[in-house]
Order: C-alpha cells, then sequence, then structure tokens
C-alpha cells in the first residue's frame, strides 16, 4: 500500500504540482482508475457544507473608551451580547434574538451585518469602577473599527444528523424547518457524500489544529465540538448513521465573506445562522481514498418524529442519502416528498474554492497538533434536588 | 384563418380588492357568466373590514380587460399580480427549505446543480413559502395580506 505524508503532500502544494479533487469528483475517478490507482494519483479531497449550525458566534474586543467602561450589559443593535468577560471582551452568540426585533434579527445577523462592513449600534452600561469609571457609552463600530473579532463555534459540522418528520395532526415549526402534518413531508440537513465528516469517519486526519475553510477565510479546528459522539452505531464502511462528531472551530471574521455565513430565521423556533465550511483531506493512503469515496447510497440516517417532545423519539426508519436526494422517500408506504435545509450548491462551491486554493499553494495542509476523542457518552441532563448526587 | 392577436387566451393571476362593505357583492359570477372567465380561488379572505380574493384567470385577453373595467365600476381593486412571490436572488442561499412546504411545486430544487428554480405559473401564492425561508429571501409579489395560510 503506498503511503504519503502530510510533508510531501504539501512540499507538492507548494510546487503547485498536488492533485486536488473533490469528494464527488473522486467517486467518478475511483470507478474508472480503481482505489490504488486512484490513492497514487491523488493527493488532496475537498469537503464542504453549508447548513445552519446553531452553536455558533464571535468574540469581539471593543477597543477602550476614554475615560475607559468595564462593560456588563451589552447590547449590539439591541441584541444582548456577553458581559462575562473582561472589560471590553464580549461574545455574540448566534441564536440571541433582538430586544426589539426579536427573532427576526438576532446574534447571526449582527455577525453578518459585521462581515458585510456594516455599522452596528453599540450601547452598554457598567457599575462603574475605580479603574473603568464610565458607566455608559452609545456609538457604532464596524470590524474595522474594533480589534479582535473572530468566529469561535463551539458546535459545527456535525457528521451526520437526524432527519425529521411530523406525525401530528398540526404544522409544526423546528429547527428542522416547517413540518407538515400527518407525515406529508421530510427535511434533512447534509451535504452527504461531500460532508466533511462523513469523508473521514474515523477522524484520521482531521483533528485539532487542522486548517479548514470557514466562511470564506482560513480557520482552523480547535477542538472538538460539543456532544461530540464518535461512539455511534456505524455502517459497516464505518460511517456513522446518527449525530456523531462535531469540531469546534474558529476564524478570523473579518476576512470572511457573507457568501459563506448567512443569518437564518427559523420560524417560531430561533435565529440561526447558515456557515461555511470545507475540510481537505490528505489521501496518505488507499484506506483514506476508500473513505472519501463513499456515496450518498451507503450514507444512512434515521427520520424521526420531531412531534414526540421527549429526547428519547424512537426512530421511524432508515434512509440513504440517495433516497433523501431522490426528492421523496419511502415512510409508512407511502411516497413523502423531501427537502434539505443544507445548500448543496452552496457547499460545492465551497469544495471547488478550497480546491482552488490548494491547487495555486495557497492553502497548505495541517497535521493535527492532537486527535479528537474517539469515544464519547454523552449525557443528558435530569431533573434532581439539590441533596441528590 | 390567423386569429386575432387580441383574442389569444392568458392566463394571469389577479388581486382583487373589496373595499369595506362590498364584499357582499357576487363579482366573482360577473366575472364568470358576463367575461367567460375560467377562475380558479387561490385565496379568498373576507372580515369586517375588508375582502380578498387571489385568483388564477384565464380568458381572452379583452375579457380580462373588460373585467378589470367592471371591477373598478364596482369599486373592487383589481391588480395582476406578475410575481405572486418576489425571489431576492442575492439573499437566497438555495438550501431547499422552501420546497418543504410549496404546495404546488412552483419552488423546487434543480436536482443537477442543486440551485432554487421558482416557476411563477404554477405558484398558487398561498404564502407559506415565506416563513418556511430561514434568510427571508422570499416576500409578497403584490400588496396583498402577508400573512400565511394556516392550516
Amino acid at each position: 500500500m503506498s503511503v504519503k505524508t502530510f510533508e510531501e503532500i504539501n512540499e507538492k502544494i507548494r510546487s503547485k504540482k498536488a492533485v486536488v479533487v473533490t469528494a464527488e469528483e473522486i467517486i467518478g475517478i475511483v470507478e474508472e482508475k480503481g482505489a490504488a490507482e486512484a490513492a497514487k494519483q491523488v493527493d488532496v479531497v475537498t469537503t464542504a457544507t453549508f447548513g445552519p449550525m446553531c452553536s455558533s458566534g464571535a468574540f469581539l474586543n471593543f477597543g477602550h473608551a476614554d475615560p475607559p467602561i468595564r462593560m456588563n450589559y451589552i447590547r449590539l443593535n439591541d441584541v444582548p451580547a456577553s458581559g462575562g468577560l473582561a472589560a471590553v471582551d464580549t461574545y455574540i452568540g448566534a441564536t440571541e434574538a433582538s430586544e426589539t426585533r426579536g427573532m427576526e434579527y438576532g446574534g447571526a445577523h449582527v455577525i453578518e451585518d459585521l462581515i458585510a462592513g456594516k455599522k452596528v449600534h453599540l450601547r452598554a452600561t457598567s457599575y462603574g469602577t475605580d479603574c473603568y469609571p464610565r458607566t455608559e457609552i452609545d456609538t457604532f463600530i464596524t470590524k474595522d473599527s474594533i480589534n479582535e473579532a473572530y468566529l469561535y463555534n463551539p458546535r459545527n459540522a456535525y457528521q451526520n444528523y437526524a432527519a425529521a418528520t411530523n406525525g401530528s395532526d398540526r404544522t409544526i415549526y423546528t429547527y428542522m424547518g416547517v413540518l407538515l402534518p400527518r407525515f406529508r413531508n421530510v427535511t434533512y440537513s447534509t451535504a452527504g457524500e461531500l460532508s466533511p465528516l462523513l469523508n473521514d469517519p474515523y477522524l484520521r486526519t482531521i483533528g485539532i489544529g487542522t486548517r479548514i475553510f470557514l466562511g470564506g477565510a482560513q480557520g482552523y479546528v480547535t477542538w472538538n465540538g460539543t456532544q461530540h459522539n464518535p461512539s455511534r452505531l456505524r455502517s459497516e464502511n464505518g460511517v456513522p448513521m446518527q449525530n456523531a462528531a462535531t469540531l469546534a472551530v474558529a476564524g478570523d471574521l473579518k476576512q470572511m465573506s457573507t457568501r459563506y455565513i448567512r443569518a437564518a430565521t427559523f420560524e417560531k423556533y430561533g435565529v440561526s445562522m447558515f456557515v461555511g465550511i470545507g475540510i481537505p483531506i490528505p489521501i496518505l493512503d488507499e484506506e483514506m481514498l476508500r473513505y472519501v469515496s463513499v456515496r450518498n447510497r451507503d450514507i444512512y440516517t434515521f427520520i424521526y418524529d420531531y412531534s414526540i417532545p421527549s429526547r428519547s423519539r424512537p426512530p421511524l426508519t432508515k434512509v440513504s442519502y440517495e433516497e433523501l436526494q431522490s426528492g421523496t422517500v419511502r415512510l409508512n408506504d407511502r411516497d413523502v416528498p423531501t427537502a434539505p435545509l443544507s445548500s448543496l450548491r452552496v457547499a460545492r462551491e465551497i469544495a471547488g474554492v478550497l480546491k482552488e486554493w490548494i491547487a495555486a499553494g495557497q492553502f497548505l495542509l495541517t497535521q493535527p497538533v492532537a486527535p479528537l476523542p474517539s469515544t464519547a457518552s454523552p449525557k443528558g441532563l435530569d431533573v434532581v434536588g439539590g441533596d441528590e448526587r | 384563418m390567423k386569429p386575432e392577436l387580441k383574442s389569444a387566451t392568458k392566463r394571469i393571476k389577479v388581486f382583487l380588492r373589496f373595499p369595506p362593505g362590498r364584499a357582499g357583492r357576487p363579482v366573482t359570477y360577473h366575472l364568470v357568466k358576463d367575461f367567460d372567465l375560467k377562475i380558479n380561488i387561490l385565496r379568498a379572505e373576507v372580515s369586517v373590514n375588508k375582502g380578498e380574493l387571489v385568483l388564477d384567470i384565464e380568458g381572452r385577453s379583452e375579457d380580462i380587460e373588460g373585467a378589470a373595467r367592471f371591477c373598478g365600476e364596482e369599486g373592487v381593486e383589481f391588480h395582476t399580480i406578475d410575481n405572486a412571490v418576489e425571489w431576492n436572488r442575492d439573499r437566497c442561499v438555495h438550501c431547499g427549505a422552501c420546497t418543504a412546504v410549496c404546495p404546488s411545486g412552483a419552488l423546487s430544487l434543480d436536482r443537477r446543480d442543486w440551485s432554487l428554480v421558482f416557476s411563477a405559473a404554477d405558484c398558487y401564492a398561498c404564502n407559506v413559502c415565506l416563513k418556511a425561508c430561514p434568510v427571508r429571501a422570499l416576500s409578497p409579489g403584490f400588496d396583498g395580506d402577508p400573512i400565511a395560510a394556516t392550516d
């Protein structure tokens, strides 16, 4: 089995000789040339996704006013931001809703407006201290007028996700979109065979420090994402069939583009944010080649009835992404229309941009500094009394 | 013999607004009987304050013009709807969330490149898609009540 190292691949990238294809293109190449030959010829496969990812947000540092203020009540365009950090640091969460416009405008919209270069209204108050005497400030900021502005998303790029339907007799409004009554539609959110973590199911090449495409800029994997759970049910090909691994990612907001970061409102649910992520996968050997050539027909998920108000809803049926992407799935002996929530068109665009960056020698791969956890057992939250353990 | 251009039939969507107190008039009856229009009622909202009708009508051009004049004489606003839904292509991310709720199939994804496709002619003007769009790229294409039909 031929083996390449990260360094050998980077050497080829630097000399602009690396062979880079997308995770969709590799499928045809493997069909034509076989896995062994394709593994020799191809150096990097690019993957991507562009879907709503609620667990996202940005750290900002405003710089000090004169006289200075230790902000503890902070509003950006009327959206609450955390006052729980140092004097002029804040974290604005993507799903935080505006106090004046509700869920039509939220943290994600503030982030999108900042990326777009728009002026954002900053209001803050403080109790005033000896070292920070100012008690209020009302001003406007832009991404260029402040110091740091970086996205730090605690849970992105979910490796697979459950599909949703609604068995009740009323329309329900969820983070999986509008679900029509009596199983009249099914929604799903994935880029399928193009999706990053479905192409490296055991995270052999993705770990802490991995350089990625994030929102149009170069960003990094900083940690495992919250609810990271690699100990999920897997198919024979190793691909999880349930929500499994997740990534925490960070990147410079000032270099991002609103084409790849887009605020969203899910009706009667709340604010979320479309995040564009692309991850390059080095073809270190034939095993990695086999992982990246996975097809939609070999990636499965389960459909759940989101009208059941329990964290342990029973799955209704198992479906492949080929079936979900076909436009209808078989459910209770009926053909039910399907719809995605994640944009495959933009995901393809991102995989293409990342491919160009690498082919042009502008984006080098990184060997992970440390691997992400390979097992986990996430806990539920039980309601207990203070004297119970 | 070539049919004259003006007698060609066409199919359009119209939005009728009845002022308070006029909702009791059998306007639709006259549109069918006097102007020979094929009418499909896409939406009807009647309350004490107003009446609104969204119709799909098919008929000869001069009859549609006649129907518009008749509505004017009756004090009913008659608006042609070129586009029942305004699609902001710059804002759209082609996710497909709107296609989950579109009952007519007017909103669909082209499965070759996964772009959103909107076929205005097929649209029922039900407005359900407006609130299903997470990036708010869809807005009412005419000055009617933007509240979506509910079930």
